[in-house]
C-alpha cells in the first residue's frame, strides 16, 4: 500500500532539522554505505522528492511528440526518400546508473526509424554523440539502442561512435561572435536532417550542449571546457547562469546558421533509481520510515558488501539497472524544446532551501558519468563531488563562500587502465606538481590533448581522450575557488592528499577539522542521496 | 464372491437370494429407465470436446502444478529441443493487464515454446486456445491438456458461442489467452490464412493483441511426424495492437496477420528492412507463393534464417 501511494502521490522534497530523535542518516560511500549521526539543533538534511509518476503510455507519448513538435514541423513531413538522415544520441554517460531495458533512446529511435521506413529513407547513420568520452562497446550500444536497431544497421557500419580525432570526419562550421570555433562530425553536418535523441537526468544536459559538445572535438570544446568558463558558471545546473551553457548556445547559433537542420528530441526521467520494491529500494526511503524488513535488508546488504572484494562489489553495482520512468518527451526546435525539458527536470529535482550553510556534507556513490562499467578513480571523485554535487543548486551555492565540504568516499588509488590511461599520468605527473586549475591548464593541457598515443587509444581502444582528466579537474574549479576546505571521510589518505584535500577517518573527525575553518558549532547541511536532488537556495 | 463360492464348492444361491441378483431385480425408479422403441433417445451429456469443463484447471492447486511443469520439465525440454532465440519482449514493457497472444503455428512444440517464452506477468495466468476436437477428444487428453498447458477448448469445425464466451469471460477475469489464429498446424511449412477468433475476442473484450512469430518449430516436429528432432528456433514478439475505431474483426484479423508477417520478415532479414517493406505493404506473405507442389517447398528456402554455424577457416586434416 505504501509503495502504491508513493507511486501515485509522490511527496515533495523536504528540509529536515536534525534533533535528538533524528536517526542516523545514510551516506553513499562508493560501493558501500555509512550511517552517520549529525549534530542535533545545528544540522539539517535535504531530502529529495519521491519519484514522479512515469507517463502511462510512453510509446504513445513519444509518437505524439514526433507528430506534434514544438515550433517545428511534424517529423514525417521532414523525411523524404533519398535524403541523408543522421540520428545522434546521448552516450553511455546517461542515465546513471544505466536504465532497465528498453532504454528510452531505443523507444524513440525505433519510432523515428519507423517513420523513416514509411518514407523509404535509405541513407541513415546512427552516431553515439560522445564528444571526447570513451567509445561505447557493442554490448553498451545494444543496451542503448536495442537488438532490433543494432542488428539492422550495425552490419552495414551505419551505427558507430563519434570520432572527434578523425581528420576526415570533422568539419568546421565557423566562429561565434566571441571567436569560438565550432566543429562538428562531418556526417552529421552534411546531413539533410540531424535528429538528436537526448536523455536528461539533470538540468545540465540537453539543449545546444547536445550537438555543440556531443558531436564536436577538442578545438570546439576547449572554448567552454576551460577554467575561466567553469569558474564563471554559477551553476552548471542553471543554464541561464552557466557560462558553459552560454558558450554552447553561441556555438548553437553558428550551427543553426551553417550546420544541418536539427530536430531535437529531449526526454526527462524520474528519480526512481532503486525502485519501490526489492533489496535496493531501502536506499531511497527516508530513514525514519525504514520498516523492520528494510532495516534487516540494509544490515544484510552492508555486512555483505563490507566483506566482499572490491571487484565483486563493482560487478554487483554495475549490474544494477535503474527502473527509471519517462516523465516527459518533447521534440522540435532545440531551444524551445529545452525550456520545456528544464521545467520537467526542475519539477522532479528542485527542493526549496533557505540560506547557506557553513559545512556541506554528502556521500558519493559508486558511479559518475565517466566510470560506467569502470573504476571511480580519485580524479572522478573530485569531479563528482566538486563538479556535480556541489553544483546541484539554483540561486546560491548550498555552502557559503569559505565554507567546508565533507564528502564520504573510499577514493581508492586505482584507475581503469583501458578507460583512463591519461588519468593515470595526470594523477602521477600533473597533480604531484600542482592542483591549481589555472596553472595545470596553462602548463599541461595542450601536451595531453595532442599526445598521439592518447589520441590513438581514444580512437581505437576504449579510452577517454587525453585531455579529459583536465576537464574533470576544471569541472571542480568553481567549487575549489569557493570553498575553504575539502575533507574526504574514509578515503585512501595518500590519494586524498594528492588531490589537495584532507582525509578524515570518521565524520566526527571531519566535523572537528571543519571547525578549524568555519569556527565552533558551525551549521551543517547534508545533501541526501540517492536519489538526485537540486537545492533551490534563497 | 460367487467365484470364490464356486471355488470352495458352496452351493449356488437362488437369484432372489444373491445380492447381485437382487440388484438386478430392481426396476425403475431404482434403476434408469429404458428408452421405448421408436423414440429417439436423448443424446448423453457430452463431457469431452467443447463441453469439457476446465474450471478445475484454473484453481490454485492445478495452477501451482502447471507452473512447476512449465518452469521445470517443459523449460528443460524446450531448451534441449528448440534452443530458442527470444526477441522483442521489450515491446511489452508498457503493457499492463490481460492480452491475447496470437502466433503462427507449425508444430506441437509451439505451445510449450511460447509458454516458456512469454514473459511475466502473463506466463502463469495464461489460457491456451486448443482445438476441441483434437485436444479434448477423450477425458484423458482433455484433463492433460487442461492441466499441463491450461488449455480451453475452441471449436474449429463450427461456429460456436460457447468457446468464445468462455474465452471472453476468462479474459475479463484477468487471464491472458494464447491462440493460434491459423486454426491448426501448418501442413507444408507455410502459414495458413488467419481466422477471426483472436480479432473477435480482442474487439469484444477490448484487450490488445500481441502478434508473435515463431520460426523453426516445423523442423523439430512438423505435422505428420511423431518423433522430435532438435533444431534452433526463434520467437519474436510484436508491439501490442488494438482494434481501431470502426475497424471490424475481419479487418483487424487481417492486420494481425500482416503484423505477424512483418515479424517473420524481421526474423529473416532485419528490423529496418522489414519496417520499410511493412510500410510499403510488401512484407512477404505468411501463406507463401500462390503455387502448388515443389514450388512452395522450394520457396521455403528463402525464408529460413542463415545458418548460425561458423564457417571453418581451415579444413579438417
Amino acid at each position: 500500500m505504501a509503495s502504491d501511494s508513493r507511486r501515485t502521490a509522490p511527496r515533495p522534497g523536504l528540509v529536515l532539522d536534525v534533533d535528538q530523535s533524528t536517526p542516523p542518516v545514510l551516506f553513499h560511500h562508493g560501493e558501500g554505505f555509512r550511517l552517520e549521526k549529525l549534530p542535533a539543533d545545528r544540522s539539517r538534511i535535504i531530502y529529495p522528492a519521491e519519484p514522479l509518476p512515469g507517463l502511462p503510455d510512453p510509446d504513445e507519448s513519444i509518437r505524439q511528440a514526433l507528430l506534434n513538435p514544438i515550433e517545428d514541423d511534424p517529423l514525417p513531413s521532414l523525411l523524404t526518400p533519398g535524403m541523408k538522415l543522421t540520428i545522434a544520441f546521448d552516450d553511455i554517460s546517461l542515465p546513471l546508473p544505466s536504465m532497465r531495458k528498453p532504454d528510452i533512446r531505443q523507444r524513440i529511435i525505433e519510432q523515428v526509424l519507423d517513420m523513416a521506413a514509411a518514407a523509404s529513407v535509405d541513407d541513415i547513420h546512427l552516431i553515439a554523440a560522445l564528444a571526447l568520452h570513451r567509445r561505447m562497446t557493442e554490448d553498451e550500444l545494444r543496451h542503448c539502442l536495442g537488438d532490433r536497431v543494432y542488428d539492422a544497421f550495425a552490419p552495414q557500419g551505419a551505427i558507430y561512435n563519434h570520432d572527434a580525432e578523425d581528420p576526415d570526419g570533422m568539419v568546421e562550421l565557423g566562429l561565434t561572435r566571441h571567436d569560438e570555433q565550432v566543429t562538428m562530425n562531418a556526417r552529421a553536418a552534411e546531413s539533410d536532417l540531424l535528429i538528436y535523441v537526448n536523455l536528461n537526468i539533470v538540468s545540465m544536459d540537453g539543449g545546444w550542449k547536445s550537438t555543440a559538445t556531443g558531436l564536436s572535438g577538442y578545438s570546439g570544446i576547449r572554448h567552454h571546457h576551460n577554467v575561466a568558463t567553469m569558474q564563471k558558471s554559477k551553476s552548471f545546473m542553471d543554464r541561464h547562469k552557466s557560462e558553459l551553457h552560454h558558450s554552447n548556445w553561441r556555438q548553437g547559433e553558428v550551427i543553426k546558421k551553417n550546420g544541418p537542420r536539427i530536430f531535437q528530441i529531449e526526454t526527462t526521467i524520474n528519480n526512481n533509481t532503486f525502485g519501490y520494491d526489492g533489496p535496493m529500494s531501502v536506499l531511497q526511503k527516508r530513514e525514519w520510515e525504514w520498516t523492520a524488513k528494510d532495516r534487516a535488508t540494509f544490515i544484510g546488504m552492508k555486512k555483505g558488501l563490507d566483506m566482499m572484494p572490491t571487484a565483486a562489489k563493482r560487478a554487483i553495482f554495475n549490474g544494477w539497472k535503474a527502473p527509471y520512468e519517462l516523465t516527459s518527451v518533447q521534440a522540435g526546435d532545440v531551444e524551445a524544446v529545452h525550456e520545456v525539458t528544464l521545467e520537467h527536470c526542475f519539477k522532479q529535482h528542485l527542493v526549496p532551501v533557505e540560506g547557506q550553510t557553513d559545512v556541506l556534507t554528502f556521500g558519493l556513490p559508486y558511479i559518475c558519468p565517466y566510470n560506467v562499467n569502470s573504476v571511480m578513480n580519485p580524479i572522478l571523485v573530485m569531479c563528482l563531488g566538486l563538479g556535480y554535487f556541489f553544483n546541484m543548486y539554483r540561486g546560491k551555492p548550498l555552502v557559503r563562500e569559505g565554507g567546508v565540504l565533507i564528502m564520504s568516499h573510499p577514493t581508492p588509488w586505482e584507475f581503469h587502465p583501458v578507460h583512463h590511461p591519461s588519468y593515470i599520468d595526470f594523477f602521477e605527473q600533473v597533480l604531484s606538481d600542482t592542483t591549481d586549475p589555472l596553472e595545470l591548464e596553462a602548463k599541461y593541457e595542450k601536451q595531453f590533448a595532442e599526445d598521439e598515443w592518447y589520441i590513438h587509444l581514444y580512437r581505437n581502444s576504449y579510452a577517454y581522450h587525453g585531455v579529459h582528466p583536465f576537464y574533470m579537474w576544471y569541472w571542480g574549479a568553481s567549487a575549489l575557488q569557493h570553498l575553504g576546505r575539502v575533507i574526504i571521510v574514509g578515503g585512501d589518505k595518500r590519494a586524498v592528499r594528492r588531490l589537495g584535500f584532507q582525509p578524515a577517518s570518521t565524520m566526527q573527525d571531519a566535523l572537528e577539522m571543519a571547525s578549524d575553518v568555519v569556527g565552533p558549532a558551525p551549521s551543517i547541511t547534508h545533501l541526501h542521496n540517492p536519489p538526485i536532488l537540486m537545492a533551490d537556495v534563497t | 464372491m460367487s467365484k470364490l463360492a464356486r471355488q470352495v464348492g458352496l452351493p449356488k444361491l437362488p437369484a432372489a437370494l444373491s445380492p447381485i441378483g437382487r440388484f438386478r431385480a430392481l426396476s425403475f425408479p431404482y434403476r434408469a429407465p429404458s428408452t421405448p422403441r421408436g423414440v429417439r433417445p436423448l443424446r448423453p451429456k457430452a463431457r469431452t470436446g467443447a463441453d469439457y469443463d476446465t474450471d478445475w484447471s484454473r484453481r490454485p492447486p492445478a495452477r501451482l502444478a502447471r507452473a512447476a511443469i512449465i518452469e521445470g520439465p517443459m523449460r528443460l525440454a524446450v531448451a534441449s529441443l528448440a534452443a530458442p532465440d527470444r526477441r522483442g519482449a521489450d515491446r511489452l514493457a508498457a503493457t499492463k493487464g490481460p492480452v491475447i497472444f496470437a502466433a503462427n503455428h507449425h508444430s506441437h512444440i509451439d505451445t510449450p515454446l511460447l509458454l516458456t517464452s512469454i514473459p511475466e506477468p502473463w506466463r502463469h495466468k495464461m489460457i491456451v486456445g486448443a482445438a476441441a476436437d483434437y485436444f479434448f477428444g477423450t477425458r484423458i487428453t482433455a484433463a492433460l491438456s487442461s492441466l499441463v498447458i491450461g488449455a480451453i477448448p475452441i471449436e474449429r469445425s463450427k461456429v460456436g458461442r460457447r468457446s468464445a464466451d468462455l474465452a471472453a469471460e476468462l479474459i475479463d477475469d484477468g487471464w491472458s489467452l494464447l491462440i493460434f489464429p491459423e486454426g491448426g498446424r501448418s501442413p507444408d511449412g507455410w502459414g495458413q490464412p488467419f481466422r477471426g477468433g483472436a480479432a473477435f475476442l480482442a474487439s469484444k473484450t477490448g484487450v490488445p493483441v500481441v502478434p508473435i512469430h515463431v520460426e523453426g518449430t516445423g523442423r523439430i516436429l512438423r505435422k505428420g511426424r511423431s518423433l522430435p528432432r532438435p533444431s534452433t528456433t526463434s520467437v519474436t514478439f510484436g508491439r501490442p495492437i488494438t482494434a481501431e475505431d470502426g475497424e471490424n474483426a475481419t479487418r483487424f484479423g487481417a492486420r494481425i496477420e500482416r503484423e505477424v508477417a512483418a515479424l517473420a520478415d524481421e526474423t529473416s532479414s532485419d528490423w529496418y528492412t522489414a519496417r520499410v517493406r511493412a510500410h510499403a505493404s510488401e512484407s512477404p506473405e505468411l501463406t507463401g507463393p500462390d503455387a502448388n507442389g515443389w514450388r512452395r517447398t522450394w520457396a521455403l528456402g528463402d525464408r529460413s534464417r542463415g545458418s548460425k554455424s561458423r564457417k571453418r577457416r581451415w579444413p579438417d586434416i
